[in-house]
């Protein structure tokens, strides 16, 4: 499967990038919506993206508000991992388009139990 | 344990955070005691300070850094656990109880039910898709434990507990804020019945009931004693009642009475009708 993990700690991204590499998959990074907007644009839909909600540029839920209007990415899967644990908040992404949602902190079972839930647990 | 050194309570909460994104915050030297000291005498070392120094002269992910990860994070349970089981519920296991039972109460027993993460899933799942079936179930949850059965009756998970497992929809649904917590709402929680329990010892008191979970259990128990709380569950359930037992466990040879039924990749076991 191929992931474009967006968020504007490298050291975040770096984590779920090899949670995400533990699980056979391939990724690419953002660090923000705009740029992973733009990666899109450049290299095609992905199997899903992996978001947080408070970034600079482009938020998160900015994001996914952007990609539920392009109709080519209609089959792209998007998961929230986000600090923003409120329940209006998780509505809200579900609301707009999120498929599933992950609250930091998490762990890499709790990783893999959301990919395995949304049907993105067989390895690239 | 001695008091935790500054040194080191910040080398586990970055390593903490930099690999399960976990962020422990300050003031928590309690858990890291309480989790840790427990990793640190099995591996034979003194204290959490030998155990950091431990840590840090391995490479990052061996064993020993696997092991203070779960500790800290790590629930025996979780919610939909292995999905399968819950999934055979729903499409054919209540159907089938619907087309022979029309508006007769539904029991079911979750034996050793820890922390509550399973019946709690049940009651999502008939919630969901047989809700005038949940308003005439209950659920018996029982364990040998009386501390996490407390937490059946409260129903409130942290939130690396709600993260495990549980769809996002089900969770806004189903669960609303406790402080930093997640408690289940009373739709979920006035269908359980917890009962504290020793599964070894002959019970009396528990009704027939129509479906029995009883996974990853028995690999606690010698084989004698496997066998009697077989026989036990056996002669509890209803006639036509189900047990589930767990994906890798096994009751071949105690089976007496129950027939072998396959529902996709769960094996649940009947008593004659």
């Amino acid at each position: 499967m191929r992931f474009l993990v967006i968020d504007d700690s490298r050291a975040i991204r770096s984590l779920i990038i090899r949670m995400l590499k533990e699980l056979g998959h391939q990724h690419a990074e953002a660090g923000n919506g705009r740029e992973a907007l733009d990666i899109i644009a450049n290299n095609g839909p992905f199997d899903a993206a992996l978001v947080d909600w408070n970034m600079p540029v482009m938020t998160g839920i900015q994001f996914v508000e952007a990609a539920r209007a392009k109709p080519e990415l209609a089959g792209m899967q998007i998961m929230m991992i986000t600090t923003e644990t409120e329940v209006e908040r998780i509505q809200q992404a579900l609301a707009l388009g999120a498929t599933e949602y992950l609250m930091k902190p998490f762990t890499r079972e709790a990783f893999a139990d959301k990919l395995a839930m949304m049907g993105l647990d067989k390895a690239a | 344990m001695a008091d935790i050194k500054p040194d080191d309570y910040e080398w586990i909460r970055q390593f903490l955070y930099t690999q399960c994104a976990n962020d422990l915050g300050q003031g928590k030297e309690y858990l890291i005691s309480s989790r840790l000291g427990a990793v640190a005498r099995e591996a034979g070392l003194a204290d959490i300070s030998a155990l950091v120094t431990s840590l840090k002269a391995r490479p990052l992910g061996g064993p020993l850094h696997q092991k203070v990860m779960e500790a800290m994070t790590t629930n025996e349970t979780s919610f939909f656990r292995d999905g399968h089981p819950f999934a055979a519920l729903e499409k054919q296991i209540i159907p089938r109880f619907l087309s022979s039972n029309s508006g007769r109460p539904l029991r079911i027993w979750c034996a050793a039910s820890s922390t509550g993460q399973e019946p709690y899933t049940i009651a999502m799942v008939l919630r969901t898709n047989f809700p005038d079936v949940a308003n005439r179930a209950r659920i018996l949850c029982t364990d040998v434990n009386a501390t996490v059965l407390k937490r059946t009756t409260e129903g409130v998970y942290s939130q690396l507990e709600v993260n495990r497992g549980l769809p996002a929809q089900m969770l806004v649904r189903y669960f609303e804020r406790a402080g930093a917590n997640w408690r289940a709402k009373a739709e979920l929680r006035s269908m359980m019945d917890p009962r504290v329990m020793n599964l070894a010892v002959p019970w009396i008191g528990i009704q027939p009931q129509d479906i029995v979970f009883l996974r990853n259990v028995l690999i606690y128990f010698d084989a004698k004693t496997k066998r009697e709380i077989v026989t036990r569950i056996r002669n509890t359930l209803a006639p036509g009642g189900v047990l589930f037992i767990g994906g890798s466990e096994s009751i071949l040879g105690m089976d007496e009475g129950l027939s072998r039924e396959q529902f996709g990749m769960s094996t649940v076991y009947r008593r004659a009708a």
